[in-house]
């Protein structure tokens, strides 16, 4: 269909959990960089097992949590005391212990706004098309199947080498796709 | 570090029946991909009638004015708002459920979240058409937004309604990414299952080309534990919100400071019982008691007697602060509760809502489905008693007797209060029809043979580090 994308992936379907892990660390330890492990559930321990560093979506949350809570002192701040200063029993125009549930409340809008989308970018989502999506054993990685890809944009890619490790490491079954 | 190293060998499983990875896939998405039950067309028939009631409610109401409600003075806000606190206080569980029980690593929570956040929606969505319609003018609802105007106007951030308005906002926003993103692992499921085009496409604009990998639930579950992170105080921010709706007034009855965890607790026992009037019939209707086993009801049950004996106590405490408070008009606000012409509201609130719970106390009515179904009702119907309890006794009778009344619903009352569960039970059909009412991928990452140990010569080692 589209022929400038060129790229490969090797996929091997491993039997459980814990050989997807064992397959996870022998093919990091084996200097591949561009591979990933499917899984139709996280699994724990898979981190490390893939040498990955843990994510770093909190400090993305963080900063939007906090641009929430300064965004929704100052709105108020301005409604309240220079747009539209309101005169209510005798209470001082930027009353801030009222503002605190609105306050709290944009904060929280922010960081949740700031957690989803801010993963999507991480997660390079949403992303309808991809070499994998026309491998039918891949479709497993999203009902019971413990799945390894390696691209072929990874230095160390092969194919045949690749088939021939993936194979050793214990694979039950090898397709490529792209 | 690891939760899922914690021994739980001695406990029933989760789920039952042995189930495969492939097993709990195929049982849930058959659901959707099979034929339509004529059962369902049955009861989207009537709930889609009564929707449409609703609909066509609103508009006279807009057309005609609050007007035709029972509202007068003193008691100007009524079934609206009670109806309000009702469905927003039901939207409590979902969230509840979702975020609080994943932070204290209630694994059990698998079976039950996806539906309960749905409910949640559901919930919230009823919730939010009340007080839009209640301003009258519905047309200007826009002016609760801090929206610059042509007329230079600003809305006060005093005020506690308009906390409320961006307390509800944030809690529908928040509780609806919350949703989707759990869903988006099993919308791949079903994009990757799909037989026809259409399907493969809508399932695959939907999952947003989620593919699995470890590489993306690294930053999937971050985002699921920060959400969960930001939600939690935001559940229990939000009916302390709304209960400042009333506490924040002078009100006999209202001006309490006991209102904000009053209401959390309420909020979370109305939203566990209609959770479970929900779980109940559709466990039983699509053969899904492997995955919502009596221990996951029992559990609930566990939580609604927690939950209703701190709404009795709130009773009980109100009382008490009225007595001590020396205020004769806080005094005579509750004695009137109980025994003026509102009395029978109040004795149906306290039966359903603190004496039926207690039949939790006994562990064979904890576990007996057609008991704990009768009881979801009761306490359903409690719930919908205390607010109106709360907002219509209060204004009935407050300081001077010469402006005392009596509150009475009109048909159009009674007409938007059923037309809003029919809306409710709309959504949730269609919900049970077209998504995963189940987590597939939580549920099967609570499977034993997910945790990747679990054949592993170091089961002894989890065991003796738990």
């Amino acid at each position: 269909m589209n022929v400038q994308n060129k790229m490969k992936v090797v996929i091997a379907e491993f039997d459980s959990t814990a050989e997807l892990m064992r397959a996870a660390e022998k093919i990091r330890e084996a200097g591949y960089t561009k591979f990933d492990c499917h899984s139709p559930f996280p699994i724990h321990g898979m981190d490390s097992a893939m040498g990955l560093k843990r994510s770093g979506l909190g400090y993305i949350v963080g900063f939007f949590a906090f641009t929430g809570l300064t965004a929704a002192i100052i709105l108020q701040w301005w409604a309240s005391v220079v747009a539209y200063p309101l005169v209510i029993s005798g209470k001082p125009f930027f009353s801030y212990q009222a503002y605190l549930p609105v306050t709290f409340s944009l904060a929280v809008l922010f960081a949740a706004a700031a957690a989803i989308f801010g993963m999507l970018v991480l997660n390079k989502l949403p992303r309808l098309n991809h070499p994998v999506f026309s491998s039918e054993l891949f479709k497993k990685a999203t009902d019971d199947g413990f799945l390894v890809t390696i691209e072929s944009d990874d230095p160390k890619f092969d194919e045949s080498e690749v088939k021939k490790y993936l194979l050793s490491l214990g694979a039950k079954r090898i397709e490529v796709a792209g | 570090m690891d939760n899922r190293m914690v021994s739980v060998a001695a406990e029933e499983p989760l789920i039952m029946g042995n189930q495969t990875f492939h097993a709990v896939t195929d049982t849930i998405s058959k659901i959707i991909e099979g034929k339509t039950p004529k059962l369902w067309y049955l009861a989207i028939s009537i709930s889609g009638s009564v929707a449409l009631m609703f609909f066509g409610l609103i508009g006279y109401l807009v057309w005609q004015g609050i007007g035709i409600w029972g509202l007068q003075i003193p008691v100007a806000w009524g079934w609206a708002i009670v109806n309000f606190v009702f469905w927003v206080g039901i939207g409590h569980a979902g969230t509840l459920i979702s975020a609080i029980l994943f932070l204290l690593r209630q694994r059990w929570r698998t079976s039950i979240n996806r539906f309960a956040e749905a409910m949640t929606i559901f919930a919230v969505i009823c919730a939010g058409v009340f007080p839009a319609i209640h301003v009258g003018r519905m047309w200007v609802l826009h002016w609760v937004f801090p929206l610059p105007n042509q007329m230079s106007l600003w809305p006060n951030f005093r005020s506690p309604l308009l906390w409320d308005f961006f307390a509800v906002g944030t809690y529908f926003t928040c509780s609806f990414l919350f949703w989707y993103l759990g869903l988006v692992p099993d919308l791949a499921t079903l994009r990757d299952r799909a037989t026809n085009k259409i399907k493969k496409i809508i399932f695959g604009i939907l999952s947003i080309g989620w593919r699995g990998g470890n590489r993306q639930w690294k930053h999937y579950e971050l985002a699921y534990l920060l959400l969960a992170g930001i939600s939690t105080p935001l559940v229990l921010s939000v009916h302390s919100v709304v209960s400042t709706d009333f506490s924040v007034s002078i009100l006999p009855g209202w001006h309490t400071t006991i209102f904000p965890p009053y209401f959390v607790a309420g909020a979370i026992f109305s939203g566990f019982a209609m959770v479970m009037t929900l779980a109940i019939i559709t466990r039983k209707i699509f053969g899904l008691e492997n995955f919502i086993t009596v221990n996951h009801l029992e559990k609930m049950n566990k939580i609604m007697l927690v939950t209703g004996m701190m709404v009795g106590y709130a009773y009980s405490c109100e009382f008490f602060i009225a007595w001590y408070s020396g205020n004769i008009y806080e005094q005579f606000a509750f004695i009137n509760r109980a025994f003026g012409p509102y009395a029978w509201a109040y004795w149906i609130m306290v039966t359903c809502n603190v004496a039926v719970p207690q039949i939790f106390w006994f562990k064979k009515l904890r576990r007996s489905v057609p008991v704990m179904f009768v009881a979801t009702i009761f306490i359903n119907i409690g719930m919908w008693f205390e607010r109106f309890v709360i907002v219509v006794t209060s204004l009935s009778a407050d300081f001077l007797p010469s402006s005392w009344g009596y509150f009475s619903p009109t048909k159009y009352d009674i007409g938007l209060l059923i037309g809003s569960f029919g809306l409710f039970f709309t959504l949730f059909l269609l919900f049970l029809r077209f998504l995963p009412m189940i987590a597939m991928s939580e549920v099967k990452g609570v499977l034993p043979q997910a945790d990747p140990h679990h054949h592993g010569h170091d089961i002894a080692n989890r065991r003796r580090d738990s």
